[in-house]
């Protein structure tokens, strides 16, 4: 990468060649407000007009995120031409904007707000007339609303090149233009698997999980048994609600703050997610050894379950019938939990706490029940735990880090399950339990390695017994598009397939807190890159801290199984664990 | 999806086949079907969707985006007022009320009865007879307010 | 017709067809040869007819060996339409009907007389003139652009080989791409279609490109309200494009040429289609042109109804299926443009200018013009003027006579006002720049621009805000949306606009009306956007006057916004005959005599003069429209 001089403000700086002037800013210390570009200070549409600064000899105003540096480029951020042609834009954005700051789901992480905040937006400027506003609340998942939109396009961006599906799209022209799915329909009347990468990227409220709280509310004042569970990338990533910087590892402070929140039991999700690799890596062994289909595919996250339904019907039968890990500890409390418990099934309500916002219309699948009684009743994103905590005054910094998790039956869980909150962690947990199985020896660390040619999927080969397991993973349905074409081809090299719905996996989930830079003063400038590492690092860690690091060794496990499940994939299993798929699953319901 | 009939999936499928050699050709697509059947709804936007791959928010938003593209049906005659400057410097926005007055109908509105829709057109190159309208493509030259009665009276006595 | 393998066999065609049409022109043939104009302002007129009607009489008389008939394209003069030409009189007659066609072959091609009341008359000494050089309309004009236009069939390229196609085209051939760059570079052609940008420079960019896919697109998205030619151009001579897009790949090395045209504009459509067909069947489009290694194809993708597209890369964007929202530059088409490669994005106007060049020779064109705009401009005259049409004048002609000498004044002995120049994104002119001299930088120093053309102009009975108005109602509608400044800004600067209009204004509406128009113009990312306050601006510069009428007396001094005006019927005037009552659709006009005087003093006998309840009457003017005593009824 070849190094360019520029002098910005008046100072000179060194710079790489290939950046924006907006990157080259920030880099060198200048925070240029901006609210459609968002992931590298590098941008496809340069329509907010946020980040106009002057450059010497250029025609007018540039666009900063959008104009690349070059030697001897003089940028001036600070000139009153261009402060004041940034306010403007700020204030022409805010004349058309619902303004209910204070009770704004949003409050708190809206970009637009810390933007009018930095570029000066003065009162009651250029008030006209708002566009009608469509709130579509009816998807169990996210929620939108068009008065709060600033037509930055992020979301366009994050659903059509993230996630290769393309949902929502600009819709009419000039003031009447409005982001939305096609005809401005529901996102329950659309293809949209409820990912929530849209939500993470969204400036404003325009965009968000609809929030379960007020749920969980009821259902502790109608003095309910409330559980709560917690799935593994949540503690990866909760830390970051309270200021801490990413990469804090929050379970110990997390667990303090469920049991003071009123929770009968805080249950950890890991412990499902051992009993998952139990079931889901019995099943892979079944396939193979009865000749059935493959490659088989993971069937844990509820978006890419969504995505499947809706896309690739086809593969219905490589799917794993598993449930996805929260749905079975659901369906294990309000059973073999509530019958050792004496309680009624009925009494109990399950509240899971997860990364994702997909989760929450997952638990309203029909197939989600066992003889009438809901696997689980209220999803809670990372965020909505947040909000809960902070409302109840709960100080984060001074929770105690000696709680632990309640260890009655559901207690105890292994490494396997902390990693099932990263990409290829259900893989490598399965792997480890399958290769026991097979060998009676333990696997050593897995080693995946890039696909070549194919951008974001990895795989990698096992050696049981002299006969070679290709698997493969990838994360984001842009991805994994790639392994279900060959599957629908007939041309899968593998056995065994993960897929995660959202680009990283669980801990960059659609329900995980927002990576906003503008808000964290204290994080690098690079934090876009580097943050699914680090909650990723987070995962491992735990892994390695764990004494007990396979499923199968897991004492609470092999209890379940002794004392009221029977063996994996036995009758009982099938009835509580597994599920089934939709093949005719519309993708337009006709109203 | 809401069930297209079986011959119009049929010729559907046949226009995007008719433009499968050129490049990005939803436009062409597009304008096909918009002149083969007067409007193009959102069914027909599914099914051009899952025949050329592209979602259909990105194909809606561009029916959207195009005054040339209509989603509803539209009435039998199209009555454009053109008000491009030269027209509308001739008072041709007093056709236009006239019309919209008469008809009872806004631009871009078609009659209960589905005869008429009144369209608001940009300039339509006729400015040397402004103002201008056009009646399904026909244009009448050098418009007045007290001619519009009689054009309407005429399409309807025609039916 | 046979291919064209080669050089020698064009120049040999060339010579036929060349000779074909002179014989036409000079009557050496021994016939009379009528042309009939078909472009759309004539055909809508009917021309189509009477051009049927003439060669059914023709057979029917069995004139076949005394006449030919032919379809050209537009003439210009659109409002003296439909045209007859004969030749080789150079007879024009106008305003020719169906009925007219028998007379025409009677007493002109049979009997050889010229038929007096179909001449133009000169609206000022209201004599009839004969011929179409002398009528003054055409006095000052050059047809560079338009050359060919109303001469040949645009449906038949002999005749535009006879007319000089592909001449440019070989000379280029000849030439190496560098020369030809330098050859548009000498020449001074800037582009037609709005900002002026040297047509050589945008060249020569795209030729230092190195890429084997490159392409050529013919923007033909004509959108500003008023502006016709490139239109007309496509109707009258496609061939003269086609070849100018032609000469452009040959320079910059692109294969594949785009025309973008409106779905508007079927004629001219159909033409260009018809006329790339038949190029293709004579071998000249496609591969090994006249046996050379220049290959070259056409392509045409049709404009669905957005203004914006008419922006470069908001064109590239509609090509390439999307929504026509402008990219932000860099990088500029010329690196990344259709499909990412290198592109060159040149009118219609600037097109045919290039053949013409590369025909004729830079130094030509070049001496035309003023120091940094040559050639010559299609202006598309229109509004409150007599003559209106498109006309073809040297850069640096004067408004003055662009209005008065060529548009023949203001009709009705009304007084001038303004021109707008340069459509949504121009500016007023007025009295005082009458005498400028017109070219791109003119222009823009005045506050306006050259646009594509546009060329509307206003009278004492225009209301400066209303305009303004009318043009932020267009681009409020044609805004993209995309960013920020222009989709509210615009919409704020009308929300504004319509409140003064609507007698509701205030003072301080006009700072912040001048404060938006800034905004858009500093903020906004494509040039509409940039540009889409000028018309504001420039009517807030020459006309304080009316905006304050507007907010401080609540008045509209040229009585058009309806909230501040009343109809009013004259009694000294009112000859009762009730047509106006009649036409009323409110019921508000009454017989009566309430107050009436007569001049004298006297109370006014009549009993059936008639009164407007200024409470009942919308203000329609159907009234006013009907009324049999002229100027009986008044605005006030």
């Amino acid at each position: 990468m070849a190094l360019v001089n520029i002098k910005i403000e008046g100072k000179s700086y060194q710079v790489e060649d290939n950046l924006t002037v907006l990157e080259a800013c920030r880099k060198c210390g200048y925070n240029i407000p901006s609210l459609c570009s968002w992931n590298h200070g590098k941008c496809s549409l340069a329509s907010c007009r946020v980040c106009l600064v002057e450059v010497v000899g250029a025609r007018g105003l540039v666009a900063s995120c959008v104009y690349p540096v070059n030697e001897g480029m003089e940028i001036i951020i600070s000139s009153q031409k261009a402060m004041e042609a940034r306010r403007n834009s700020v204030e022409l954005l805010l004349s058309n904007h619902q303004k209910n700051c204070l009770q704004c789901e949003k409050n708190g992480h809206c970009e637009l707000l810390e933007v009018a905040k930095m570029v000066g937006a003065r009162d009651q400027k250029f008030l006209g007339e708002q566009s009608p506003a469509t709130i579509d609340e009816v998807a169990p998942g996210i929620i939108r609303n068009t008065g709060k939109c600033i037509l930055c396009g992020r979301c366009i961006e994050a659903c059509k090149d993230a996630q290769g599906i393309g949902i929502l799209g600009f819709e009419k022209r000039g003031f009447k233009t409005i982001v939305a799915p096609a005809q401005n329909r529901s996102f329950a009347e659309s293809p949209c698997m409820q990912c929530g990468q849209c939500v993470l990227v969204c400036p404003t409220g325009a965009l968000l999980e609809k929030s379960e709280i007020a749920n969980v509310d009821a259902a502790m004042k109608a003095g309910k048994f409330v559980v709560c569970q917690v799935a593994p990338a949540v503690r990866a990533a909760i830390a970051e609600e309270f200021g801490e910087k990413i990469g804090t590892n929050g379970t110990k402070k997390m667990i303090a703050a469920c049991k003071r929140l009123g929770f009968k039991r805080v249950f950890d999700v890991n412990f499902a997610a051992d009993l998952t690799i139990m079931e889901e890596g019995t099943e892979l062994l079944n396939r193979i050894k009865n000749g059935g289909v493959l490659p088989q595919i993971t069937s844990c996250s509820p978006g890419w379950v969504n995505y499947m339904e809706y896309f690739y019907p086809e593969v219905i039968p490589n799917m794993s019938t598993c449930k996805s890990p929260h749905q079975m500890q659901g369906a294990i409390t309000k059973s073999y939990f509530a019958k050792a418990n004496g309680i009624d099934p009925k009494d109990i309500y399950v509240v899971s706490v997860m990364p994702c916002t997909a989760k929450k219309y997952e638990k309203t699948r029909k197939e989600m029940e066992v003889d009438g009684i809901r696997d689980v009743d209220a999803v809670l994103t990372t965020r909505e735990l947040a909000k809960m905590i902070k409302r109840a005054g709960i100080n984060w910094k001074m929770l105690p880090e000696d709680e632990d998790w309640d260890q009655d039956l559901l207690g105890q869980y292994t490494g396997a399950g902390v990693i099932f909150g990263v990409t290829g962690g259900v893989m490598e947990a399965a792997l480890r339990t399958a290769y026991f199985i097979l060998t009676g020896k333990e696997h050593e660390k897995i080693n995946f390695e890039a696909v070549r040619g194919l951008e974001g999927v990895r795989e990698a080969s096992i050696d049981i017994n002299g006969t070679t397991l290709k698997v493969a993973m990838a994360s984001g349905m842009k991805n994994a598009k790639v392994l279900l074409d060959q599957i629908k081809e007939g041309k899968s090299p593998y056995a065994f397939i993960e897929i995660m719905g959202c680009p990283g996996g669980c801990i960059n989930g659609g329900g995980q807190p927002y990576v906003k830079p503008m808000f964290l003063p204290n994080e690098d400038a690079d934090i876009r890159e580097t943050y699914r590492a680090k909650r990723a690092a987070v995962l491992y860690a735990e892994d390695e801290r764990q004494p007990i690091r396979q499923s199968h060794n897991n004492p609470d496990i092999k209890k379940i199984y002794a004392d009221f499940l029977g063996e994996p994939c036995g009758e009982l299993s099938e009835k509580l664990l597994h599920t089934t798929y939709n093949k005719n699953r519309e993708k337009f319901p006709v109203k | 999806m809401a069930k297209l009939q079986a011959h119009a999936v049929k010729q559907i499928t046949e226009i995007v086949n008719r433009y499968k050699d050129e490049e990005t050709p939803l436009m062409m697509v597009l304008e096909a079907i918009q002149s083969e059947y007067g409007y193009i709804p959102l069914e027909v936007q599914e099914l051009v969707s899952s025949l050329m791959n592209i979602p259909v928010a990105e194909i809606y938003g561009v029916v959207t985006f195009y005054s040339f593209f209509s989603l509803t049906p539209k009435g039998k005659y199209v009555i454009g007022v053109c008000l491009g400057t030269a027209c509308y410097v001739k008072g041709s926005q007093l056709v236009m009320d006239k019309f919209s007055e008469l008809l009872g109908i806004k631009p871009g509105e078609t009659t209960a009865d589905g005869l008429f829709t009144l369209d608001a057109l940009r300039c339509i190159g006729a400015c040397g007879i402004a103002p201008a309208i056009s009646i399904n493509g026909k244009v009448y030259p050098k418009m007045s307010v007290d001619k519009v009665a009689g054009i309407i009276d005429e399409y309807r006595a025609a039916k | 017709m046979a291919k064209i393998k080669s050089e020698k066999e064009l120049a040999e065609k060339i010579e036929h067809c060349g000779s074909c049409l002179e014989a036409k022109f000079n009557g050496k043939d021994g016939k009379k040869h009528l042309v009939v104009c078909g472009g759309t302002g004539c055909i809508s007129s009917h021309s189509d007819e009477i051009l049927s009607r003439l060669e059914e009489l023709i057979k029917e008389k069995g004139l076949e060996d005394k006449a030919t008939v032919n379809r050209v394209g537009c003439f210009g003069f659109c409002s003296q339409g439909p045209f007859v030409k004969i030749f080789p009189e150079d007879r024009l007659y106008r305003a020719v009907k169906v009925e007219d066609v028998d007379r025409i072959i009677e007493e002109d091609i049979i009997g050889g007389k010229c038929i007096e009341d179909l001449l133009y008359v000169d609206p000022k000494t209201h004599e009839k003139v004969e011929k179409q050089e002398d009528i003054n309309f055409y006095k000052k004009q050059i047809r560079i652009s338009l050359n060919g236009c109303s001469m040949i069939n645009p449906e038949e390229i002999e005749e535009a080989l006879g007319f000089g196609a592909f001449k440019g085209l070989v000379r280029a051939l000849h030439m190496s791409q560098q020369e030809v760059v330098d050859e548009i570079l000498k020449s001074g052609l800037r582009g037609r279609g709005g900002a002026g940008f040297p047509t050589g420079r945008k060249w020569q960019f795209a030729l230092n490109q190195v890429n084997d896919d490159k392409y050529v697109i013919c923007n033909g998205d004509e959108g500003d309200p008023g502006a016709f030619m490139d239109r007309s151009i496509l109707e009258g001579n496609p061939v003269g494009v086609i070849e100018g897009m032609m000469i452009a790949g040959y320079a910059i090395g692109a294969k594949n040429g785009y025309f973008y045209v409106r779905a508007e504009y079927p004629i001219a459509v159909a033409r260009l289609r018809i006329a790339i067909a038949k190029l293709e069947e004579v071998g000249l489009l496609g591969d090994n042109i006249l046996g050379t290694n220049f290959s070259f194809r056409c392509h045409i993708r049709l404009g669905a109804g957005a203004f914006v597209c008419g922006e470069e890369t908001a064109l590239l964007n509609s090509i390439e299926g999307k929504r026509g929202m402008p990219r932000p530059r860099p990088p500029f088409p010329a690196i990344k443009g259709l499909w990412q490669k290198p592109s060159i994005i040149n009118n219609v106007e600037t097109l045919a200018s290039v053949s013409w060049i590369m025909r004729e020779g830079a130094d030509k064109f070049a001496a035309i013009g003023t120091e940094k705009s040559k050639g010559t401009k299609v202006f598309a005259l229109g509004g409150k003027v007599n003559n209106v049409g498109l006309v073809e004048v040297p850069m640096g002609t004067t408004l003055r006579e662009l209005i008065f000498d060529i548009g023949g004044g203001i009709p009705g002995g009304k007084k001038f006002k303004a021109i707008q120049t340069g459509g949504p994104s121009g500016g007023c002119l007025t009295e005082k720049d009458l005498d400028v001299e017109i070219d791109f930088d003119s222009l823009v120093a005045r506050g306006s621009m050259m646009g594509s053309g546009g060329a509307i102009v206003m009278d004492e009975d225009n209301c400066m805000v209303d305009v303004a108005k009318f043009y932020m109602e267009f681009i409020c509608d044609e805004s993209c949306g995309k960013c920020t400044p222009c989709r509210v800004g615009t919409r704020r600067m009308l929300e504004i606009l319509t409140k003064i209009t609507e007698g509701k204004g205030e003072p301080k509406d006009i700072d912040e009306l001048r404060e938006l128009a800034n905004i858009t113009k500093t903020n906004s990312l494509c040039a509409l956007g940039q540009t889409a306050a000028n018309p504001i601006i420039s009517t807030m510069t020459n006309f304080p006057e009316e905006y304050a009428a507007h907010v401080n007396e609540h008045k509209c001094p040229a009585h058009v916004c309806k909230s501040m005006m009343e109809y009013y019927i004259q009694p000294e005037l009112c000859i009762g005959c009730g047509l106006c009552m009649r036409n009323c659709p409110v019921n508000a006009i009454a017989p009566g005599t309430i107050g009436a005087k007569m001049p004298n003093g006297n109370p006014f006998p009549g009993k059936f003069v008639h009164v407007i309840d200024p409470k009942k009457c919308i203000k329609c003017g159907s009234c006013m429209a009907g009324c049999k005593a002229r100027h009986a009824i008044i605005k006030k």
